[in-house]
C-alpha cells in the first residue's frame, strides 16, 4: 500500500515539476522560486511544504489569477538540501531563470544567508529585484538588526511564540518548577533565553529547575534527561525541540512516568505525533498561527480538500496567508515588480481565515492570532467533541486552550530599515 | 540515592542496547576482518521489517521473522556481493559496505517514505514494571536488557561449545586445513555475515519501537557503534560489552552533573567572567558536552592504548 502511495506520490512530483516547466515557458507569469530541502533528512518537511504552495496557486490561478487574469502564479521548486551553501547557489540559478519571488522556511541558518545575497543582489542590479517571502524560519535576529526590506516574515518569530506560551503560563498558578532542555544551537539559544526572561518578567515566582542544551539531532536516550527533571520536581517543560529530538523526548518522559505537561514549538511539526504515539496524549502543548480543529474554522473546506488531493496534512495556514497577501499587493500595485509589491505588502492589513492580520511596516513582521493547543484523542475515539480531526492519520488531534490575539505577541522591534 | 540508582539503572540498560548493536559487527570484524559499514543499516532494515511484519501477525512473531529476515539478506550481500570483492583486498570489501548503506538508505525512502512509521511496543510490554522509591521502570527497558544479556550468553556459546563455533574459529586461522577436512569454507564465512546481520536486524526489532522507527535512524547510531567497537578492542566480545556499559553509564551520568571548567576555576579561586579570554569553552558544562564524550574516550585511547581495551590486535 506505501509502495503504491509512494508511487503516486512521485507521478505527482513529476506532474507537478513538468506543469511548472510548461507554464514557465508561457508568457505572463510570476514565478515563485521554492527553495527548501527535497531531499536528504528533512525532505519530507520540504515536499509537504510544496504542496501548500502549488495548492495556494492552484487556488489563485483558478480565480483567474492576478492583475485581472493576465498573471498566473507558478511555484518553482529547487533542492537546497537545508544547507545554506546550497541554497545560495540554488539562488544564483533562480536569478538566471531571471524569477524574481524567492520563498523559504527550513532552517535560520539558511533564511539568514538568503538575505544577506538577497540584499547584496538588489543594491547592485537595480531594476532587477528579489524579494524573499520567509514562510517558517523564525530567528528573531531577521525583524530586528538584521531587518531587510526585501525579506517578509509570515510566521511569528521564536520570541513571539514565547510571549504567547510564557503569557498563558502567566495565568495558570498551578504552574510552579519550570525545566527548560533546548538544541543546542542558534535556535535552542533563543528559546532558552526568551524563555527566561519572559517568566522572570510575568511570574517571577516560578522556579527555573533545570535548563539543558543537547546536541542536535544526537541523542538516542532521553531517559537520563528526563530522570534529571523527575529529580528536579519539574511540573512543566518549555522545549524548542523538533523532529527525532522532541519524539524522543516525550516517548522517554512517558516511560519514566513523568507527569509535566510539554509546552512545545513543533509538537504538532511534521512527522512528531507519529513518532510520538499516544505518549503525547494530553502531555503536549503547542503553540501556532492555526490546526485543525480551531472553532471556528474557515480553513476547513480548503484543508480538508488539500488533504484529499495531496495525502499530507494541511499545517501552514502562513502559507496560504501570504499567497493570498501576495496576490492582494499585486493587484494593489498594479504591477509584479518586487518593488511595487514590496511597497504594497508594508504596512498592508489583511483579512486572515484566523482574523485580520498586518504585515508591520516597521519590520516586515506579521502579526497574526496565535493558538495555543493541546493534544487529545479525537471525537470519534472518544476524545472531546472539538478533536474533530486526527494529526497525520494518528487518532490524535488538538483542541485549543487559548486563542492570543495578534497584539499579545506582538514585540519592540530595533529594526532602523533602509528603504530604496 | 534513589536519583543514582535511576541514573544507573538508565546507563545500564542504555549500555545493553548499544552492546546489541555493536555485538553483530564486532563479530563480523573478529572473524571475517571485514568492517561493515552497512552494520546501522541491517539494524534498521531490522526495524523497518519488524513493522512491516507486526502489523500483519503481531510483534512477537516479528521479534523472530525480522531478524531472519535480515540475516538471510546479509547472506545474500556476502555470497553475490563481499566475496566477489574480498580478493581485491580490506579497502574493497570497506567501500562496498559503505556503498551498501547508502543503498539501503535510498531503498527504505522509497518503500516506507521519509516519515517515521508507527511502529509501536505491544500492549503487554508496554507500561511500568515496578518502581524505584517512586521513579517508574519501564517493562520494555526490562526486556530489552534481557534480550541482551542473552545475546551475549548465546553467542558465547555458539562459538566456543558447539561444533559450528569451533569450525568458524578454526576456519579463521586455518582455512586450507578446514578445507582440506571436507569442510566449505565460504560458505561458513557467508553464515557469519549473515548471522551478523541478524544480530543487527534483532537490535532493529528492539530498538525500532523503543526509539523511533525512521530513515535517519541507520546514521544516528552509525558512529556510536564504530566507537563501542573500536573501545572495546577490535573483534573482542567481551571488549564491545565491557566498552557498551562503560560509555552507556558515562553518558547517562555526565547528562546529570552540571559541571564546567569555570565551576572548577571558582573552586580554584579564580572565577570566569564574559570577559575572559575563551570563556565559552570554560562555561560548557559537562551535561552539555555529553553525547560527544565517548568520542573523546576513543580518540584518547587510541592515542593512549590502540588496541583497545580488550583487543587483541595492534591498530
Amino acid at each position: 500500500m506505501t509502495i503504491l502511495r509512494n508511487t503516486i506520490r512521485g507521478a505527482l512530483a513529476a506532474a507537478l515539476l513538468c506543469s511548472a516547466c510548461i507554464a514557465a515557458q508561457a508568457a505572463g507569469t510570476v514565478k515563485i522560486a521554492y527553495i527548501d530541502p527535497l531531499s536528504g533528512a528533512f525532505a519530507n518537511v520540504g515536499e509537504a511544504g510544496l504542496k501548500h504552495f502549488q495548492a495556494m496557486a492552484d487556488e489563485i490561478n483558478a480565480k483567474g489569477g492576478v492583475l485581472g487574469k493576465k498573471i498566473e502564479i507558478v511555484v518553482v521548486p529547487f533542492d537546497n538540501k537545508t544547507s545554506p551553501q546550497e541554497s545560495l547557489s540554488q539562488l544564483k540559478r533562480v536569478i538566471d531563470q531571471d524569477i524574481r519571488y524567492v520563498t523559504q522556511g527550513n532552517g535560520s541558518s539558511v533564511a539568514g544567508a538568503i538575505i544577506e545575497a538577497v540584499n547584496k543582489h538588489n543594491e547592485r542590479n537595480p531594476g532587477k529585484e528579489l524579494l524573499y517571502l520567509n514562510y517558517a524560519a523564525v530567528d528573531p535576529a531577521f525583524t530586528n538588526e538584521k531587518c531587510s526590506f526585501w525579506h517578509f516574515r509570515f510566521d511569528a518569530n521564536s520570541d513571539m511564540k514565547m510571549e504567547s506560551l510564557t503569557s498563558w503560563m502567566a495565568q495558570n498558578k498551578s504552574i510552579k518548577k519550570v525545566y527548560l532542555i533546548n538544541q543546542d544551537y542558534s535556535f535552542g539559544h533563543a528559546v532558552k533565553k526568551a524563555a527566561r526572561e519572559m517568566l522572570n518578567r510575568k511570574r517571577p515566582d516560578i522556579e527555573i529547575v533545570g535548563d539543558d542544551l543537547h546536541p542536535l539531532g544526537q541523542v538516542k536516550d532521553f531517559a537520563p534527561y528526563v530522570a534529571k527533571m523527575k529529580q528536579a520536581g519539574a511540573d512543566t517543560v518549555i522545549t524548542g525541540n523538533w523532529g527525532s529530538d522532541i519524539a524522543l523526548l516525550i516517548k522517554a518522559a512517558k516511560d519514566a512516568g513523568l507527569t509535566a505537561v510539554f509546552y512545545t514549538y513543533y509538537g504538532g511539526g511534521l512527522g512528531a505525533l507519529p513518532a510520538i504515539g499516544e505518549a503525547a496524549e494530553g502531555r503536549v502543548k503547542q503553540v501556532t498561527e492555526w490546526h485543525e480543529n480551531i472553532v471556528p474554522n474557515k480553513t476547513e473546506k480548503f484543508a480538508v480538500s488539500f488533504e484529499n488531493k495531496y495525502k499530507v496534512d494541511f499545517y501552514y495556514l502562513r502559507v496560504r496567508t501570504m499567497m493570498l497577501m501576495l496576490a492582494d499587493a499585486m493587484n494593489k500595485a498594479k504591477s509584479d515588480g518586487p518593488k511595487e509589491v514590496a511597497l504594497a505588502l508594508e504596512g498592508m492589513r489583511f483579512e486572515g481565515d484566523t482574523g485580520e492580520v498586518e504585515m508591520r511596516k516597521t519590520d516586515h513582521q506579521l502579526i497574526q492570532p496565535l493558538y495555543l493547543s493541546t493534544v487529545y484523542k479525537t471525537a470519534a475515539k472518544g476524545g472531546p467533541k472539538e478533536v474533530k480531526y486526527d494529526v497525520e492519520n494518528t487518532g490524535m488531534g488538538f483542541k485549543t486552550d487559548a486563542r492570543l490575539e495578534g497584539y499579545t505577541s506582538a514585540q519592540p522591534t530595533s529594526c532602523q530599515m533602509k528603504r530604496p | 540515592m534513589e536519583f543514582f540508582l535511576v541514573q544507573l539503572l538508565n546507563g545500564v540498560s542504555y549500555g545493553l542496547m548499544l552492546f546489541m548493536l555493536a555485538s553483530g559487527l564486532t563479530l563480523v570484524f573478529s572473524l571475517m576482518g571485514v568492517l561493515n559499514f552497512a552494520h546501522a543499516s541491517f539494524y534498521m532494515l531490522g526495524a523497518y521489517f519488524a513493522y512491516q511484519v507486526s502489523t500483519k501477525v503481531g510483534f512477537w512473531p516479528a521479534l523472530v521473522i525480522a531478524p531472519a529476515l535480515v540475516g538471510g539478506l546479509g547472506m545474500a550481500v556476502e555470497r553475490w556481493g563481499l566475496r566477489s570483492v574480498h580478493r581485491f583486498g580490506h579497502v574493497a570489501e570497506l567501500l562496498f559496505t559503505f556503498g551498501l548503506a547508502y543503498l539501503i538508505e535510498e531503498t527504505v525512502h522509497l518503500v516506507w517514505g521519509r516519515n517515521a512509521v508507527e511502529y509501536r511496543v505491544p500492549r503487554e510490554l508496554d507500561g511500568p514494571l515496578f518502581s524505584i522509591m517512586g521513579s517508574q521502570v519501564p517493562t520494555y527497558r526490562m526486556f530489552m536488557m534481557l534480550v541482551s544479556v542473552s545475546m551475549l550468553v548465546a553467542i558465547w556459546i555458539a562459538l566456543t561449545r558447539t561444533r559450528i563455533g569451533l569450525v568458524i574459529q578454526a576456519a579463521l586461522s586455518h582455512p586450507q586445513t578446514v578445507e582440506a577436512l571436507g569442510h566449505n569454507v565460504p560458505r561458513v564465512f557467508m553464515l557469519v555475515f549473515g548471522g551478523g546481520a541478524a544480530l543487527a536486524g534483532l537490535a532493529g526489532v528492539i530498538g525500532g519501537n523503543a526509539f523511533v522507527t525512521e530513515p535517519g535512524m541507520a546514521a544516528l547510531v552509525g558512529p556510536i557503534v564504530f566507537v563501542i567497537v573500536v573501545v572495546g578492542g577490535m573483534g573482542s566480545l567481551a571488549g564491545a560489552f565491557v566498552a557498551s556499559l562503560l560509555i552507556g553509564i558515562m553518558q547517562t551520568f555526565s547528562v546529570s552533573l552540571d559541571w564546567s571548567l569555570a565551576g572548577l576555576f571558582s573552586q580554584l579561586g579564580w572565577t570566569v567572567t564574559s570577559q575572559t579570554p575563551l570563556a565559552a569553552l570554560w562555561n560548557v558544562r559537562l551535561s552539555q558536552a555529553a553525547p560527544v564524550l565517548p568520542y573523546l574516550l576513543m580518540v584518547l585511547l587510541l592515542i593512549f592504548r590502540p588496541k583497545g581495551l580488550m583487543g587483541t590486535r595492534e591498530g
